[in-house]
């Protein structure tokens, strides 16, 4: 029963973890109809953030060291916020209204982090900002003298590919000096070491002991679902959220700054991953790829429980976390030890992490043949548009 | 000039045929080999995804299993392979003595033809009919199957004793008709089968995509809400087109394991499935003939920048996402057949500007 109960844990908190990259994502989707597959990356990003903070504490040591991962939070939801707003500003705005092309340009960007994060180095930092301040002043120049003109654009777009090939160029000659071509984290994976007070038990509760890191994701998510309702039904900014949720052309009649409010969801929806992107620092290590393994269960939870529904992603996220914890594990079979053979022979088959996603996945398409807008669909007269 | 449009594609053939197998060396012609294999799924992404409206995510399960059935068939009649038990060697090391009954008929080369296009065919029609008839759609459609994709990945990668999880299938040390399947003589020959079969999809795509049918697919695509009110059930158009694709990618996907030699759980990958869409995109969707270039283009650019800067390539393919999906939606056919070379060319003075829309002035001006 220890064991079971333990096994319950673990799929709580790697439901918590879900639940938190799972809210982003479902406030985005709920609001924009967007569907943004560079959010894995944005967790991605969260846990290279906390190994550089983690890193950049290390020399001081003590006690100092210690408070490493409080700021490491902090610091992950703003940098992954403003990557966020940035992404939101310059790309997804363009493509409004056209969700699909939003997913495959979302994708474009999730393969240029992954790559950017194994081959950054000082080298390659320095190119991108030639290349940028050169296309810059290049497009400035051209304004200045052919804006009238009919291939203004098309020049313009050539003065940019050419400021690509001196960054090229640039990146190339700074790799020549040494100390700069050093790739920053390498595509290897990297460890982060839990802060003293997270390891070891945060004491029992009759014979079942409480894993510290456990609890204190679990108690992390729940905290920041908290602020996120709060947020939501409580702020100025969170009644503008919910108003262009349910009607955004309404909305943008009545004076709400639509534009603003698509911008900071998007940082809000971006912050929380870069949060559980430190949460999965303590479980493990980490990776360039580290998105491509959360993403689809965030979309298995959005799925299941439904869109703009902080309650139903709440159920879904804890329920697949569990369930893929319990099953995976095999558990089942040491806690019930006299099951018939058929019932025994199906749960060793789905005894691997892997096979308990399929078994999830098995799950939610049953489910959704009898509920297939999700656990609380949306109502109201514009929701199939 | 009407009758070199009529000629163009024959021309195109022969030089496939003909002249592409003289001109390049072995492993070039393979690569096109694989190129074109990799078009027959393209054109089914355009089916479902320029026609219909349906981005799907999952092509890979599809492509994947028309690979795995023309491999085990393969692996099963290759003496040089077989272990002791007379089955493929990797079984032993999983300690498997008896066959998997799944892998039975798979002994037959007639069965194992029929059923590299009828079993992704099936499962495309039923996963589709399941997801159809909620009228799931849009994005949620994307990402069901996406997650059916990934399902059937874990599925083929953990169980190592059915198939011989990460390793794949190999099919290069395989023997067809007494010769090695990766030998040079046997790759001209999947050249030339690939090269005849790809038309014959092409003409497959094009019956399903002209007539009543083809007329209710692009309504699916512009108002699935209006034509169901027009009295129309869309849930069958639907299951159809996507069955018919699934097919397709088998086919493909059995094309590019021979010439490619393995097939293995990475061809359903999440990203090479939507590498497949951003084929469909940067060639140009809804046409017939955007998809094959796309294809090649991007592929033959793969292997470009693998060759010269293999860390460049995500970078480079990243940027095609997002350069295709804001600037070029129509993609390289329709950059040119819906007046955007017209309108570059005007810019810089070299063809007369058009008066109205280009759209109009074809309507004035029949092409063809």
């Amino acid at each position: 029963m220890e064991l079971f109960f333990s096994q319950i844990l673990d799929g709580l908190s790697i439901g918590s973890v879900l639940l938190l990259a799972a809210t982003g994502l479902a406030i985005v989707f709920g609001l924009m109809g967007v569907i943004n597959l560079a959010h894995g990356e944005f967790m991605m990003l969260g846990a290279y953030v906390t190994y550089v903070v983690q890193s950049a504490f290390k020399p001081m040591g003590g006690v100092i060291f210690e408070l490493y991962f409080p700021v490491s939070l902090i610091l992950a939801f703003i940098v992954t916020a403003l990557v966020g707003v940035l992404l939101e500003r310059t790309l997804i705005r363009k493509l409004y209204g056209r969700p699909l092309e939003t997913l495959l340009a979302t994708w474009g960007v999730s393969l240029i982090l992954i790559q950017l994060i194994r081959s950054v180095s000082t080298a390659m930092l320095l190119g991108i900002i030639v290349g940028v301040v050169v296309g810059y002043l290049f497009s400035k120049l051209l304004a200045a003298k052919f804006s009238a003109k009919p291939f203004f654009t098309y020049l313009n777009g050539l003065g940019w590919a050419i400021s690509i090939g001196i960054g090229l160029v640039a990146v190339n000659l700074f790799d020549k000096i040494r100390p700069l071509a050093k790739p920053w984290f390498g595509p290897r994976n990297i460890d982060v070491t839990a802060p003293k007070w997270l390891q070891g038990s945060w004491g029992m509760i009759g014979t079942i002991e409480l894993p510290g890191l456990r609890i204190f994701i679990i108690l992390l998510s729940a905290l920041l679902l908290l602020a996120t309702y709060w947020f939501l039904t409580k702020s100025v900014w969170g009644l503008r959220i919910r108003a262009v949720t349910q009607n955004r052309q309404m909305s943008n009649c009545l004076g709400i700054p639509t534009d603003r409010v698509d911008s900071i969801t998007f940082g809000i929806g971006s912050g929380l991953a870069g949060v559980a992107g430190c949460a999965i620092t303590l479980l493990g290590s980490v990776g360039p790829n580290l998105g491509a393994a959360y993403i689809v269960s965030c979309f298995m939870v959005i799925v299941l429980g439904g869109v703009g529904n902080l309650l139903g992603t709440v159920l879904a996220s804890l329920l697949l976390g569990i369930i893929q914890s319990v099953i995976g594990s095999g558990t089942l079979l040491t806690i019930f030890p006299n099951m018939p053979m058929a019932a025994k022979g199906v749960i060793e088959f789905f005894a691997t992490t892997s096979m308990s996603l399929v078994l999830v996945f098995i799950f939610i398409i049953v489910f959704l043949q009898f509920r297939p807008n999700g656990m609380f669909p949306q109502k109201g007269r514009s929701v199939d548009a | 000039m009407k009758l070199f449009q009529r000629l163009v594609p024959w021309i195109l053939l022969a030089i496939a045929l003909f002249i592409l197998p003289a001109a390049l060396d072995d492993f070039r012609l393979n690569l096109f080999g694989r190129y074109f294999a990799l078009s027959i799924t393209a054109l089914a992404i355009d089916l479902i995804w320029g026609y219909t409206g349906l981005l799907s995510l999952g092509q890979g399960i599809f492509f994947a299993l028309g690979g795995y059935a023309v491999a085990m068939n393969l692996m099963l009649n290759t003496k040089s392979l077989a272990g002791g038990n007379g089955i493929p060697k990797f079984f032993e090391n999983y300690g498997v003595a008896q066959l998997p009954f799944f892998w039975q008929p798979f002994w037959s080369p007639v069965f194992s033809l029929i059923a590299l296009w009828v079993i992704p065919a099936a499962v495309a029609g039923v996963v589709g009919w399941l997801i159809f008839r909620n009228r799931i759609k849009g994005v949620y459609f994307s990402i069901i199957t996406q997650a059916a994709l990934m399902v059937f990945f874990h599925f083929f990668n953990g169980q190592q004793k059915l198939f011989d999880g990460t390793n794949g299938l190999k099919t290069s040390t395989t023997e067809l008709f007494g010769q090695l399947v990766g030998s040079p003589e046997m790759q001209v020959w999947f050249y030339r089968l690939t090269v005849v079969l790809l038309p014959l999809a092409f003409l497959v795509c094009r019956y399903f995509t002209s007539g009543r049918f083809g007329d209710a697919l692009i309504a699916i695509r512009d108002d699935e809400s209006r034509l169901r009110f027009a009295g129309f059930n869309p849930v069958p158009f639907k299951t159809m087109v996507f069955l018919v694709a699934g097919a397709l990618c088998g086919i493909s996907g059995a094309l590019y394991t021979v010439q490619s030699g393995i097939v293995s759980p990475q061809y359903m990958s999440i990203s090479f499935s939507i590498e497949m869409v951003i084929w469909v995109a940067v060639g140009g969707r809804g046409s017939l003939v955007g998809p094959i270039i796309g294809a090649v283009v991007v592929n033959y650019l793969r292997s470009l920048v693998s060759e010269a800067l293999p860390e460049a390539w995500l970078f480079v393919q990243g940027a095609l996402f997002i350069f295709v999906v804001v600037l070029m939606p129509d993609g390289i056919y329709g950059w040119i057949t819906k007046g955007g070379l017209t309108t570059f060319l005007a810019a810089f003075g070299i063809a007369k500007k058009s008066k109205t829309y280009p759209q109009l002035d074809k309507e004035v001006i029949p092409v063809d």
